[in-house]
């Protein structure tokens, strides 16, 4: 009896405390409320900016210093020369044919890798990735050692050139194919992504409503997917303009034939034309933001 | 009429074994079931996008276990619905008929009876991207519809509406099922919905498919 009341003093006690340090509790909070805030995001903002502004600033930099380098003359004398003509038409077609056949396999192979299961997948998968990670001179002589290595006294260059009369190596055909063959990777990676961010959903219920899945592919994803699309041309085309190690060693870099605006540049360089060098590759930096430009007005049309 | 006989599905560690239901001819079945029982799992079955393990799926007493789910002429409205992003509302009714090559005419008497009944006339030239979730869902049961299904199956159709654009939507669906006299799955976990719809009412419990009285 005498211990329970003491135990009921003892709680009352207690609570008795609570409910005053809640007061307090509750006058510090008035109290803080009513002050500024004491830390700012300003930090924050200088830290991530200070940061960013490293990489943006590099870049301006160095397009700055093109431009201050190089004057109008030089670039006059530098579209004179025919050999930079040539090279001029040729990046332009070349990079041209490469995006648009990079864009016909991304496509297909996104859209497989992003909605099928199938055995082997993976192995897929990581293939693709290869033209990505591989030194740009390996793929390049890997290129080169595909189409001369002799397999029981045939070899795919010589039936190439001798019976279908069509010559790949250090000729036009090694330029483009030295391009797709890594600007397609990144077509690919863009168009799977692209793929994986539409629902599926959409196309089971189109073949609920009658399609087969190629209709369903053809009506129902590929119109979702035309931003993606765009986006795989863009990185394609611009992966293609700045194709240099793999067009060196498959397509060689002669003159009036296989030379590219990547390689006029070295060329140029390797003669000590610097003048002449800068200026083309400005020529590059300009063709790139055209590019860009036009392809993300196109890209921003009818889907946004 | 759809017929399940003791089909058996897997999807990871998901599994249902030997289901049966029946539904005649069109009734307004109401197939409820607590949330993860394996519903949508049972209607992705039917209508051909998910394989099953065993038994058989009769519709109108055509074994179509087999078929693909362009074949086998059922109307389907997921739970998401899952709209065209890139067609207009007219599209979406036009759809399914323009794949079997109907006439403009008829296309187009088609998908002014569907608009009217549906109450979407003046969405027609709109697109889907910007509709309100009643709307949505006329336009999904629109498209399911439009190619005269003998069988509508419907995933949870009113679960994402309002109150007031629910009994909108329970008044339509017994239009729609007695002027077009189709055979209704609807799967639902709400039972006022059950009440208010069902001739026929099912549970999915415990992996077994019950009839309930009433």
């Amino acid at each position: 009896m005498v211990q329970s009341l003491v135990t009921q003093q003892l709680a009352t006690q207690q609570l008795a405390k609570m409910s005053s340090s809640d007061e307090r509790i509750g006058d510090d909070q008035v109290k803080r409320l009513g002050q500024p805030r004491q830390r700012s995001d300003v930090p924050f903002f200088l830290a991530m900016g200070g940061l960013s502004s490293c990489f943006i600033l590099l870049i301006v930099l160095m397009l700055a210093a093109d431009v201050m380098f190089t004057s109008f003359a030089d670039f006059r004398i530098a579209l004179a020369k025919p050999e930079i003509q040539a090279a001029f038409k040729l990046t332009v077609m070349s990079c041209t044919v490469a995006a648009i056949a990079s864009l016909l396999v991304a496509v297909p192979l996104g859209y497989l890798l992003s909605r099928y299961r199938f055995p082997g997948r993976w192995i897929v998968d990581t293939l693709v990735d290869i033209p990505i990670v591989l030194p740009p001179l390996v793929l390049g002589l890997s290129l080169l050692i595909l189409f001369h290595l002799p397999i029981f006294g045939w070899e795919l260059e010589r039936w190439l050139r001798d019976d279908v009369g069509f010559g790949v190596t250090y000729q036009w055909p090694a330029v483009i194919l030295a391009q797709f063959s890594v600007s397609c990777a990144f077509a690919v990676r863009t168009m799977r992504v692209t793929f994986d961010q539409i629902d599926p959903r959409a196309e089971d219920v189109a073949r609920t409503l009658g399609c087969t899945r190629g209709q369903a592919f053809l009506i129902i994803a590929v119109p979702q997917a035309a931003r993606g699309m765009v986006a795989a041309v863009t990185v394609a085309w611009a992966r293609a303009l700045g194709e240099f190690g793999p067009i060196l060693v498959f397509a060689g870099a002669t003159r009036m034939r296989t030379e590219v605006l990547s390689t006029t540049v070295f060329l140029e360089l390797s003669v000590g034309e610097l003048n002449s060098a800068v200026a083309v590759s400005l020529i590059m930096v300009m063709m790139a933001a055209i590019v860009l430009l036009v392809l993300r007005l196109l890209g921003a049309g009818p889907a946004t | 009429m759809i017929e399940l006989r003791d089909i058996t599905i897997r999807a990871g560690k998901f599994s249902l074994e030997n289901v049966s239901l029946e539904i005649p001819s069109g009734h307004y079945a109401v197939l409820m079931g607590r949330t993860g029982r394996g519903k949508t799992t049972l209607l992705e079955s039917i209508c051909g996008l998910r394989k099953i393990a065993g038994g058989r799926i009769l519709i109108h007493g055509i074994d179509v276990t087999n078929w693909s789910p362009s074949d086998r002429e059922i109307g389907y409205v997921p739970q998401d619905l899952a709209l065209f992003p890139t067609l207009s509302v007219r599209e979406h009714l036009a759809f399914a008929l323009r794949l079997r090559k109907q006439s403009g005419i008829q296309v187009k008497h088609r998908i002014d009876e569907l608009a009217a009944l549906l109450g979407i006339s003046h969405l027609l030239d709109r697109g889907v991207t910007h509709l309100s979730g009643g709307e949505s869902q006329r336009v999904a049961l629109g498209r399911a519809l439009s190619f005269r299904p003998a069988v509508l199956l419907l995933d949870e159709p009113l679960s994402a509406l309002d109150e007031a654009t629910r009994h909108e939507m329970h008044s339509l669906l017994r239009q729609v099922q007695k002027t077009s006299r189709v055979t209704m799955l609807h799967v639902t976990h709400n039972s006022a919905e059950a009440e208010a719809l069902a001739d026929r009412r099912f549970v999915l419990a415990d992996g077994k498919i019950h009839q309930q009285a009433g």
